[in-house]
């Protein structure tokens, strides 16, 4: 579990890097944070992993004070760090062997993890080999191999997916989800929005040190962009009129085959809606939820905190 | 125990497989280290050859031992480099941060890197050392004894520690590879001053002596380890991208601790002088204690050991008695040659010079230099003693009149630089060492100013005109 209170990191006297941040993130549960470069995502990482002590606030990670707690907090954490960190000149199995070491495992449980994540992660083969000689990708499944060595309950993954191939990110992310249902509570940090929104239960947009917002994907999107639309499409064009529609409903855009309506309670008014088009005849072909992604979300809230225009 | 000695040899057994497996660093080493020895071995040829015909007996005696010293340096100042990028080198490859979110405390990283940085060095100088040694026994010169041979291995010891140990401040410091290596000098220059220092220990002192320059340089090394334990901080290893010098800043910080919030110059002196020197306490008794113990040693030598030394000689007791009398005599003059300005700006540098070796000490060589000037009073009074002066009175006449202002200006100066030294290496993670190091020198600086000076100011002025009357009236035989 992790849980943080106003957590708030000052450096060079004046510049609030994190600013009062709050995550609450259980275990079984992933959260993305979202945000700029220099947006303080890396600085609110680094806290919770006890790498650096915060200005102000609080917080707790697996059960630990990241503060009073340090070594406890990093025992139990697994990082995949912005840069993958790898020493060159080590092959991939002393890799995760010595990092074994360093989190305190026996040899028979390092041999079996260090065994179990080369192959999982594609990389037995390569195992003997130098991680210098090593592509982008296997870099970063890798480094992530090795946050994942003593089996942490905590993981802190900055960036889990970047350098790979389509095929290896999609590995990395059935792992995460994995590590998901085992209860692990997982934080990522990413700029891949189709990422997070396919594998975030929470998603928090950091700003200037600042979370701007913070729910699940259900959530943001109503708060940001209103209320659910749906689309009626018609087989021909068709001229809707004045409508009778039930309280909570308006019209948000029309044309000559199609209209879109926002909706407050779809499950209760849906059916009236489509009552009401039958009823007058409407050539209907399709009745659906208006498809809206996170990327609207981000940039929606991005372009308010900057104080621009956010087109569509 | 048994876990930390684990997890420090676990980074140090990594690093230096990386070190092994890397030939940049290795064949340059080995050759240099194979080299080296074979140019040595052929200057030695050359110096035998050139003083057994010229002549040179003492330099021939402790030719072995010197060269050995040489050699093993050789190898430490190149290798060097491994120790000065053990942090830093990490943190530009940026192997770093994965390192340090491992459950690995502090102590074991920093122990993990110096113990590498120290063993490779380490082992390429005794390798050097090994293979000259068999080369230059071939040639028909004294070879140094088991002891001596022991001392100088021990003393090459010392030196890599010493340098390992500044190396890795400096690469914890560091912000770049480039920056920390443009360090280096600070390291291996000192350190070759010093090497000069115990080259004319080996050539005219005894070889027991060089126990003192092992000792000092171990304690030195000490010193510097804790003081990088000290200020270890995986924050600071982190955060700073780049070294921005800020005199604004360091202004800022300085003056605020200088000026303690004053609005008036009698405000200074209760809020931010006389705090300071309440600060002081435990390091002024620790002066004073060594001082007066300095003082006591030293008369009590020169009383039991100069006589037998100076009655084996007549001639040499005559030339002394009169070397005391020439001495004295210059007491009539002393205005004219030692004017009062000038008395108070030697002894305002002569603190100045404690701070700055104290600085580059830690405070040892600052408070050596003070027991040495203490030493001398003592030793002064002693000899007034031997050649029938009551030694207190000599004290009251000739020291106390000038020295309660003088010796209480250097006590203060000495105590705010043992201060300054021991907030050096006392663990504080929340501040840097530039910043602990500017606050230590803002509070030296204020009792410095507001105490040190006046005080050495009045004490120039009774020297240079009352404590010669002083002495005229307590010995008016003179």
């Amino acid at each position: 579990m992790i849980e943080c209170e106003d957590l708030s990191k000052k450096y060079n006297g004046d510049f609030w890097a994190v600013d009062g941040v709050s995550l609450h993130v259980q275990p079984g549960q992933i959260l993305a944070l979202l945000g700029q470069n220099g947006a303080g995502k890396t600085t609110t990482v680094r806290m919770l992993t006890a790498l650096i002590s915060p200005t102000r606030g609080w917080a707790r990670v697996a059960g630990y004070d990241v503060v009073k707690q340090p070594q406890e907090v990093r025992a139990n954490v697994g990082v995949l760090t912005e840069q993958h960190g790898l020493y060159m000149r080590m092959t991939g199995e002393e890799y995760l062997e010595f990092f074994g070491k360093v989190y305190g495992l026996d040899a028979e449980t390092r041999r079996r993890r260090t065994e179990y994540l080369l192959e999982y992660f594609g990389l037995a083969e390569a195992a003997q080999k130098r991680s210098g000689e090593y592509s982008k990708g296997m870099k970063q499944k890798l480094a992530l191999a090795r946050a994942l060595i003593h089996d942490p309950s905590v993981l802190l993954l900055d960036e889990p997916t970047s350098a790979m191939d389509p095929e290896s990110a999609q590995l990395v992310r059935n792992e995460i989800a994995r590590l998901r249902s085992s209860k692990r509570t997982i934080i990522i940090c990413t700029h891949n929005l189709a990422e997070a929104e396919a594998l975030a239960d929470q998603i928090a947009i950091i700003y200037r040190g600042r979370i701007l917002l913070n729910g699940s994907l259900e959530e943001l999107k109503r708060r940001v962009l209103g209320p659910v639309e749906y689309e009626a499409r018609f087989a021909e064009p068709f001229e809707a009129g004045e409508l009778n529609l039930p309280e909570g409903v308006e019209v948000a855009s029309r044309s000559a085959t199609s209209l879109r309506f926002r909706v407050e309670a779809p499950l209760a008014v849906n059916p009236q809606i489509v009552q009401e088009l039958t009823s007058r005849r409407a050539p209907l072909v399709s009745f659906q939820e208006v498809s809206r992604k996170l990327e609207q979300v981000y940039l929606k809230t991005m372009a308010e905190a900057q104080g621009v225009t956010y087109a569509a | 125990m048994r876990r930390s000695w684990d997890a420090i040899w676990l980074v140090a057994q990594r690093e230096f497989k990386d070190q092994i497996r890397d030939w940049r660093i290795v064949v340059p080493m080995a050759f240099l280290v194979l080299v080296f020895p074979f140019i040595a071995d052929d200057t030695t040829r050359q110096a035998i050859s050139f003083m057994n015909r010229y002549g040179g007996g003492l330099i021939l005696d402790n030719l072995i031992p010197f060269v050995i010293l040489v050699i093993g340096f050789f190898p430490l100042s190149f290798t060097l480099v491994v120790a000065l990028e053990a942090f830093v080198g990490e943190k530009e490859r940026g192997t770093i941060e994965p390192l340090l979110s491992s459950p690995l405390e502090d102590v074991h990283l920093y122990l993990g890197k110096l113990l590498v940085g120290v063993t490779t060095p380490l082992l390429f100088s005794y390798l050097s050392i090994g293979i000259y040694l068999i080369l230059v026994s071939r040639r028909n010169v004294e070879f140094p004894s088991a002891y001596m041979l022991a001392l100088i291995l021990l003393l090459t010891f010392a030196h890599a520690v010493l340098m390992v140990s500044a190396a890795i401040v400096i690469s914890v410091q560091a912000t770049t590879i480039r920056a920390a290596n443009l360090m280096a000098s600070f390291v291996v220059v000192p350190v070759a001053f010093l090497l000069q220092g115990e080259t004319m220990l080996i050539f005219w002192g005894n070889e027991d002596v060089l126990w003192f320059a092992i000792l000092a340089v171990v304690l030195l090394a000490g010193l510097l380890v804790r003081l990088g334990l000290a200020h270890f901080k995986r924050e600071y290893l982190l955060g700073r991208e780049i070294d921005t010098l800020d005199f604004k800043g360091m202004y800022r910080v300085f003056r605020a601790q200088f000026v303690g919030g004053a609005k008036s110059i009698f405000e200074w002196y209760r809020v931010a002088v006389f705090d300071a020197v309440g600060r002081m306490k435990q390091p002024i008794f620790i002066v004073v204690v060594l001082g007066v113990v300095a003082v006591l040693a030293a008369y009590f030598w020169v009383v039991a050991e100069l006589p037998p030394y100076l009655s084996n000689s007549p001639e040499r007791m005559e030339s002394f008695q009169q070397m005391v009398g020439d001495n004295l005599t210059l007491l009539e003059q002393f205005q004219e040659h030692v004017p009062a300005p000038l008395l108070f700006l030697y002894n305002t540098r002569t603190t100045i010079v404690f701070l700055l070796m104290g600085l580059v000490s830690f405070g040892t060589l600052g408070l050596t230099l003070f027991l040495m000037n203490f030493a001398l009073i003592g030793g002064v009074l002693g000899v007034a003693n031997l050649i029938g002066f009551s030694p207190l009175l000599a004290f009251a006449a000739g020291v106390l009149p000038h020295g309660v202002f003088e010796l209480t200006a250097v006590i203060l100066a000495t105590a705010g630089m043992l201060k300054v030294g021991a907030l050096l290496v006392s663990p504080n993670t929340e501040r840097s060492i530039g910043e602990t190091l500017l606050l230590a020198l803002a509070d030296w600086f204020k009792v410095f100013i507001g105490l040190v000076v006046p005080l050495l100011a009045i004490a120039a002025v009774i020297e240079v005109y009352l404590t010669p009357v002083l002495i005229k009236l307590a010995f008016p035989f003179l």
